[in-house]
């Protein structure tokens, strides 16, 4: 990673002239895809303008920016977690493929949208109960109620989420007890137990030591072979590190999209040049 | 003055001084403040262990099995309280069971569905205020409504209703108080799976928030419980030589409820009677129903604090 700078510096000149969203064709099929999306909190704050990206499936996107660029609040937008709290506006769309479905049309239903697209958060936070249960979490809400298939699941997820031989004698006690890598990879699976068709992850490693990231970019990784992940990180190396596609933002603006090693060593954009160099941000 | 250089001293030597004299300053504040707090705590608490210990050395020779278990009686030694701690047990089950519910719904429902406006705003201010509203208006409203408008008459039933509107507030306010101290990550993760606002209200925050109801409803009761101005407004008696019929009996269908509808006593309003009578024997006998009401009152509040501290270690662990 550390050596990418100067592989940008031999290919500056290269394609320079590059539109913000090249018309790149994708090899990967489209999941998702955000169009002219404008969002503004209650305050009348607008944190996101006309922003446009599609999100790749079964890839790890990754969204990078300085703090206060909105890629937070572009995540939430995916799934309408700006719903819970009143006054919040989005325009524009965000498209569900191949169904096409607007998430953020009059006639989505916030709880269906969430129901189809699992979250993890900043810092770690399991619900207090057993660790079982916080697997089990997402089916329970579901109206899952065979003992039977639930126990598979929690299993399958444990497993998925790379945590299930630390846990597998313990699955009672409770999740409160656990590391806070080990809960972080417990939401990770707790997300992953209903099968959703994207997973978010709100900076997760920020509150994490560097041997428990390391853990969680690895299953990341591993996780995209069969989930459609999007990932925001403050943490440039780690967009590099794990993302296939990243989206560097800037005060509420999409400046950049491509692909990560494209980014990485031949950003288009002086801006993200500027970030990813760490002369701003 | 602490930044010019005067004499021979350099301007760090002044600041250093004055540092020094802040510091020495503060710390006699510091210990004058202590000394204070400590003053009025002593006088505070003496006052009250006092009155406590006057009341049980008084009162509690008179607790024996006897007076736990007899009528009130025109002789002090052959009285008791049994009709005064049957009645309120019983009102304070009345209360209880209708309090509770209504409150913790109202507070859930102004917490997280009402919409922030104005009007919930209003709504909040009021409730605050009723916590502080006198007892006895509580109990003129009550005689007016309850017992003359509804006609109800003075009954278990009316009392339980009075003492529940009393502590309504207490109830939803620590009900508000304690599902907006449930962190908003934990709500987020919930919503995050999918759930709708009645799984999240059910299943997380009603758990999380349990300790925290549990003991504003206890230190609601705890309040009812010793409460007499609106008991005597609406005409609690005061001489009762009967018990109301048990609430649980061994016939079908076991549960009854007509003791709701009886005339009733209670333990403040048999020490207030018996505090108002000239012979000094009687006057023993209230502070041995003090000894018992406040032995109730601190048990109630003994189980909140444990309820408190066995979910909290529940969940914090």
């Amino acid at each position: 990673m550390t050596n990418m700078p100067d592989k940008r510096a031999a290919e500056a000149t290269t394609d320079a002239d590059q539109p913000p969203i090249p018309p790149r064709k994708e090899k990967a099929p489209l999941r998702a895809r955000v169009e002219n999306l404008n969002f503004y909190y209650a305050d009348g704050f607008q944190a996101l303008r006309n922003v446009s990206m599609p999100i790749l499936d079964r890839q790890v996107t990754a969204l990078i920016g300085p703090s206060g660029c909105g890629k937070s609040t572009l995540l939430r937008c995916y799934n309408r977690m700006h719903d819970l709290y009143p006054g919040n506006r989005y325009e524009g769309s965000v498209i569900l493929e191949p169904e096409g479905e607007n998430l953020i049309g009059p006639d989505a239903d916030p709880v269906l949208v969430r129901l189809r697209i699992g979250m993890v958060f900043q810092k770690p936070n399991p619900f207090p109960k057993s660790i079982y249960e916080n697997v089990a979490a997402g089916l329970r809400v579901r109206g899952v109620r065979n003992r039977a298939l639930i126990d598979e699941a929690v299993e399958t997820a444990l497993r998925r989420a790379a945590i299930w031989d630390e846990v597998k004698d313990r699955l009672d006690g409770s999740a409160y007890d656990m590391s806070g890598g080990q809960q972080q990879r417990l939401c990770i699976a707790r997300a992953l137990a209903p099968n959703p068709e994207i997973l978010l992850l709100d900076e997760p490693t920020s509150a994490l030591d560097p041997i428990a990231t390391a853990k969680v970019e690895d299953l990341v990784q591993e996780l995209s072979k069969d989930v459609t992940v999007v990932i925001v990180t403050h943490n440039m190396q780690q967009a590099a590190r794990i993302s296939n596609r990243t989206a560097f933002m800037h005060i509420g603006q999409l400046m950049e999209f491509d692909e990560t090693s494209k980014i990485f060593t031949n950003p288009s954009h002086p801006r993200t040049e500027a970030y990813i160099t760490g002369r701003y941000g | 003055m602490a930044f010019t250089s005067s004499g021979n001293l350099s301007s760090a030597e002044m600041s250093t001084r004055d540092a020094i004299g802040a510091v020495n300053r503060a710390k006699r504040i510091d210990k004058i403040f202590a000394v204070g707090g400590i003053l009025v705590m002593v006088i505070a608490m003496g006052l009250l262990f006092a009155l406590i210990g006057d009341l049980v050395v008084r009162g509690l020779g008179r607790i024996d099995y006897d007076f736990l278990t007899s009528f009130p009686s025109r002789r002090a030694e052959r009285a008791g309280i049994l009709s005064a701690w049957v009645g309120s047990i019983l009102v304070m089950l009345t209360t209880a069971f209708l309090a509770i519910p209504v409150g913790v719904a109202a507070g859930l429902y102004l917490e997280e569905y009402a919409r922030k406006g104005w009007l919930s705003n209003i709504i909040e201010i009021n409730v605050s205020n009723l916590a502080g509203v006198p007892s006895i208006i509580y109990g003129l409203l009550a005689l007016g409504l309850f017992v003359y408008g509804l006609d109800l008459g003075k009954t278990i039933l009316v009392a339980g209703m009075t003492l529940g509107l009393l502590i309504l507030p207490i109830v939803i306010v620590s009900t508000r108080e304690a599902v907006r101290a449930i962190p908003r990550v934990i709500k987020e993760g919930a919503y995050g799976l999918g759930a709708d606002q009645w799984q999240v209200m059910w299943h997380y925050i009603i758990p999380a928030a349990r300790p925290g109801i549990l003991t504003g409803a206890i230190v609601g009761l705890s309040r009812a419980i010793g409460e007499t101005a609106p008991i005597i407004t609406i005409g609690a008696l005061t001489f009762i030589a009967f018990l109301p019929p048990a609430p649980v009996s061994g016939d079908f269908p076991f549960i009854n409820f007509d003791w709701l509808t009886d005339g009733f006593t209670v333990l403040p309003i048999q020490m207030f009677n018996w505090i108002s009578r000239p012979q000094a024997d009687f006057h023993v006998n209230a502070a041995a129903t003090g000894v018992v009401l406040m032995a109730l009152t601190l048990s109630l509040n003994g189980i909140a604090i444990w309820i408190r501290y066995r979910l909290r270690r529940e969940h914090h662990n």
